[in-house]
């Protein structure tokens, strides 16, 4: 073996070694700082188990909403970035109907559709929670999910599909343009104002008991974790069991073959921005009752999250967007235990950069799994 | 041989495109007076409105002719623009600003160190951020480095909004030892330090401009010029108006020292091959050409230049805050570079120019205007106040609605242009003179080269 051979062997494992040995070094320091704040009583195991929860429910908001977004990077071959305004639409368009569905009669439809913009109606007031309003929830997430295929669909129309054939980064700069304008017309109808949107008082609670105390469970976190494991078996069957999956993983590959091999690509397309779509939309409502307000920037502040989500996961793989997801939450959530808390989110990211940079196919083998 | 050569140099001349940014400017500026006449500003407003449009224009240019040496020359997706720029603007203040005992109106203190040391700090801060980010991340493609750069500059942000960085307390003195052998023993002046979390920073440091005249002994003859002006033509505190003025024109040849340099850059050796790496990377590779390291250099560079730009925009005002850096600005940034067309450094000033008249400030330039031609009343509190006045035909409170919302509505029409301008125009407004790495004409001379001129917008990269 010749010295340059030795050397470029040294050099990539050397290239790959870095993220195993630095990755070891902060799990050492991490475990060894929970055991001692475990032990020492700094850190409590109740309120350990109510961020792994917290992270739970985030990553699954953020997998859910990953899943359009990975399908569509896939396919199309370029980061979306209008995505976050794909949720708050959405959740826009959600709210709006539980908010007329739960007052109609009592506030002025104005108002109401216009999601008490200027603080003229309340969501408390209406008493919308998945025990209090079943009715205005259950119409209010489908209602978002169909939003936001309405949007992601029109906007494919006007913006991206007259340049499909170009590259990815002109996609992406277009894609960014699409973003800001989502998300200031929304901001132009309904307000610049985060406003509450759930009578959080009245959703019924449980305490759970871990051992050293109890954490929380709410009927919107129950609520979350049924919908979103609904919809991602959904998703799950409907790729498996329809040639559906098979045509979407022959694009990603290779669109110009899938093409002459006879797959009606852009029917393959509207389909994608149609299942993407509309868990993104059922995912922006979801997050916002589970949270309990809701604002103009939630998607925006969201998309870095599920991004990072999705290249852990790795691009094209459903199965990782929802496992980067729920990583990625509870890396934003658990966090605070190490760091203070104001970066979680940094602590996300750094998790994104940290795989991008030495293993950019994603943590989940990367095989495109759709 | 002799008539390519002319034609040759006849494009050469048309290329420099000088003629146009001015004309462009001018009509900028000439359309600004002219709303200030309809505004019936005296001379001073038209001065404040001609110094906040060129404060607009002076910085747009400068970053948009930084974020070019990253994406026009290099092909470096950099989206963490605002990153680069809250890293200096942040650093300048930290090591600039004074103690507190020394200046109490200030929360947190700094280091007191004269001005011009601070801001070599905040760009060599910048340029260091740069390589962190650099360094690993250059590897990737474009738009894996997209994503790395945006959620940096949110880190960035985070950390500047942070708690932990707010302030800390510096110890009285500082002890020197070495082996318990106390060698001397150092008297800080500064006593707390830190970032200022989510209240932000005030800059009481000296004024920049006085610092600036002060030291070229300017200072006294500005203020004559200001008593002059004060007794002819503006009567009453002339100063922040000719401040304004004056910093807005040191903006500008801020501009042209940037473009300058970035000129030179582009036609050194070293530029041609950053063009190279932009069209193809592994060619220029296999031309023994370590790309790599140029391409930290491009980054480095203008990483610092941006932190320069952010330095110059933000420093001369009395506080920063974390909001400021949010990623909104980078965007703003790339579509001036965009409608200017990435690749060329002329075309990176005409964007900035256009880009700070019509699409940032001309909007409520607008609204201005349409409030000082029709006298509409007061504008509906919400949107379904102003819609639901179409009940009885009244589009009145919908058109005051939208002109109250101008601010954000401007944000709209930025995001339409560049959709626009993505699909009929994707090489801006003179990116189809995009300098090519080669440095003699690769063009066919009957024109038949035009198809091979069309410059691709994604870098040269086609993923």
């Amino acid at each position: 073996m010749s010295i340059s051979e030795t050397y470029v062997r040294y050099r990539r494992t050397l290239s790959e070694e870095p993220l195993t040995i630095g990755v070891a070094l902060v799990a050492l320091w991490m475990g060894w700082s929970l055991a001692t704040g475990l032990a020492t009583g700094g850190i409590r195991i109740s309120s350990l188990a109510a961020y792994v929860w917290d992270g739970l429910l985030r990553g699954l908001i953020i997998g859910l909403a990953g899943i359009g977004l990975s399908m569509t990077y896939s396919i199309l071959n370029f980061a979306n970035f209008a995505h976050g305004d794909y949720l708050t639409g959405g959740a826009f368009a959600g709210m709006a109907t539980s908010y007329l569905v739960a007052g109609i009669g009592e506030e002025s439809v104005g108002s109401l559709l216009l999601v008490g913009a200027g603080g003229s109606v309340f969501g408390g007031a209406l008493g919308i929670g998945i025990t209090t309003a079943p009715v205005a929830v259950v119409l209010g997430a489908v209602v978002a999910g169909v939003a936001a295929i309405a949007l992601a669909l029109a906007v494919d129309r006007i913006a991206y599909r007259p340049i499909r054939g170009e590259s990815g980064i002109a996609l992406l700069i277009t894609s960014i343009g699409v973003a800001f304008a989502l998300r200031y017309l929304l901001q132009f109808v309904f307000g610049a104002g985060v406003r509450g949107t759930t009578a959080a008082g009245s959703v019924p609670r449980v305490s759970v008991p871990a051992v050293d105390g109890t954490f929380r469970v709410t009927a919107h976190d129950a609520a979350l974790v049924v919908v979103a494991g609904g919809l991602m078996v959904g998703v799950h069957l409907l790729l498996q069991r329809t040639k559906l999956g098979k045509a979407m993983r022959a694009m990603s590959d290779n669109e110009d073959l899938a093409q002459i091999t006879g797959i009606p690509t852009e029917r393959v397309i509207r389909t994608t921005w149609i299942v993407g779509g509309g868990l993104t939309g059922i995912a922006g409502y979801m997050f916002v009752l589970w949270k309990g307000t809701l604002g103009f920037n939630d998607g925006w502040l969201l998309l870095l999250l599920v991004f990072a989500a999705v290249i852990l996961g790795g691009i094209g793989s459903i199965y990782g967007a929802i496992g980067g997801g729920i990583v990625i939450g509870l890396t934003a959530s658990v966090s605070v235990i190490w760091i203070p808390s104001e970066f979680g989110r940094a602590a996300a990211f750094m998790v994104m950069i940290v795989i991008l940079l030495f293993k950019p196919e994603g943590i989940f083998s990367g095989r495109a799994t759709a | 041989m002799s008539t390519d050569d002319i034609r040759g140099r006849l494009t050469g001349l048309s290329d420099s495109d000088v003629p146009l940014v001015i004309a462009v400017l001018a009509a900028v500026y000439a359309a600004y007076v002219l709303a200030g006449v309809a505004f019936g500003y005296g001379l001073r407003g038209q001065l404040n409105s001609i110094a906040n449009l060129t404060f607009y224009v002076g910085v747009f240019g400068m970053l948009a002719l930084a974020l070019n040496l990253h994406w026009g020359y290099t092909g470096l997706f950099n989206i963490g623009v605002i990153g680069f720029m809250g890293i200096g603007v942040y650093v300048t203040a930290v090591v600039s600003k004074p103690p507190v005992a020394e200046a109490g109106a200030a929360q947190v203190g700094g280091f007191g160190l004269p001005l011009s040391v601070g801001i070599a700090a905040g760009v060599l801060a910048a340029a260091f951020f740069g390589l962190v980010v650099a360094l690993p991340a250059l590897r990737l493609r474009a738009d894996y480095l997209a994503i790395v750069t945006v959620a940096f500059s949110e880190i960035v942000r985070f950390s500047l909004m942070s708690r932990t960085f707010q302030s800390f307390t510096a110890p009285d003195t500082i002890d020197v030892a070495v082996g318990g052998v106390q060698l001397f023993s150092v008297d800080p002046s500064v006593d707390t330090f830190g970032l200022g979390g989510g209240g932000g920073l005030i800059l009481n440091y000296s004024d920049p401009l006085e610092a600036l005249l002060r030291t070229l002994f300017l200072w006294d003859p500005y203020l004559g010029f200001v008593a002059f002006v004060e007794r002819n033509y503006i009567p009453n505190n002339p100063k922040p108006v000719l401040d304004g003025l004056l910093y807005g024109a040191l903006l500008l040849v801020a501009v042209g020292l940037f473009y300058l340099l970035l000129s030179r850059i582009g036609k050194s050796p070293f530029g041609r091959v950053l063009k190279a790496i932009r069209e193809d990377e592994d060619a220029a590779n296999a031309l023994g050409k370590d790309t790599n390291r140029f391409k930290l250099t491009a980054f480095v560079l203008g990483a610092a230049l941006m932190g320069l730009g952010g330095i110059l925009w933000y420093s001369s005002r009395g506080s920063v805050t974390p909001p400021s850096f949010r990623p909104n600005i980078t965007f703003f940034i790339w579509i001036a570079l965009i409608i200017g067309g990435a690749g060329s450094n002329t075309g990176s000033v005409l964007g900035g120019a256009v880009f700070a008249g019509v699409l940032y400030e001309g909007p409520r330039y607008l609204k201005n205007l349409v409030e000082t031609a029709f006298d509409l009343g007061d504008a509906p509190r919400s949107f379904g106040d102003a819609v639901a006045a179409f009940g009885s035909l009244d589009p009145v409170p919908f058109v005051t609605y939208t002109l109250d919302s101008v601010s954000q509505l401007r944000l709209v029409i930025m995001g339409l242009v560049l959709v626009w301008l993505m699909h009929n125009r994707p090489e801006g407004m003179l990116g189809h003179r995009k300098e090519t790495a080669s440095s003699v004409d690769l063009s066919r001379p009957d024109g038949a080269g035009a198809a091979g001129k069309q410059t691709a917008t994604d870098g040269g990269d086609d993923r």
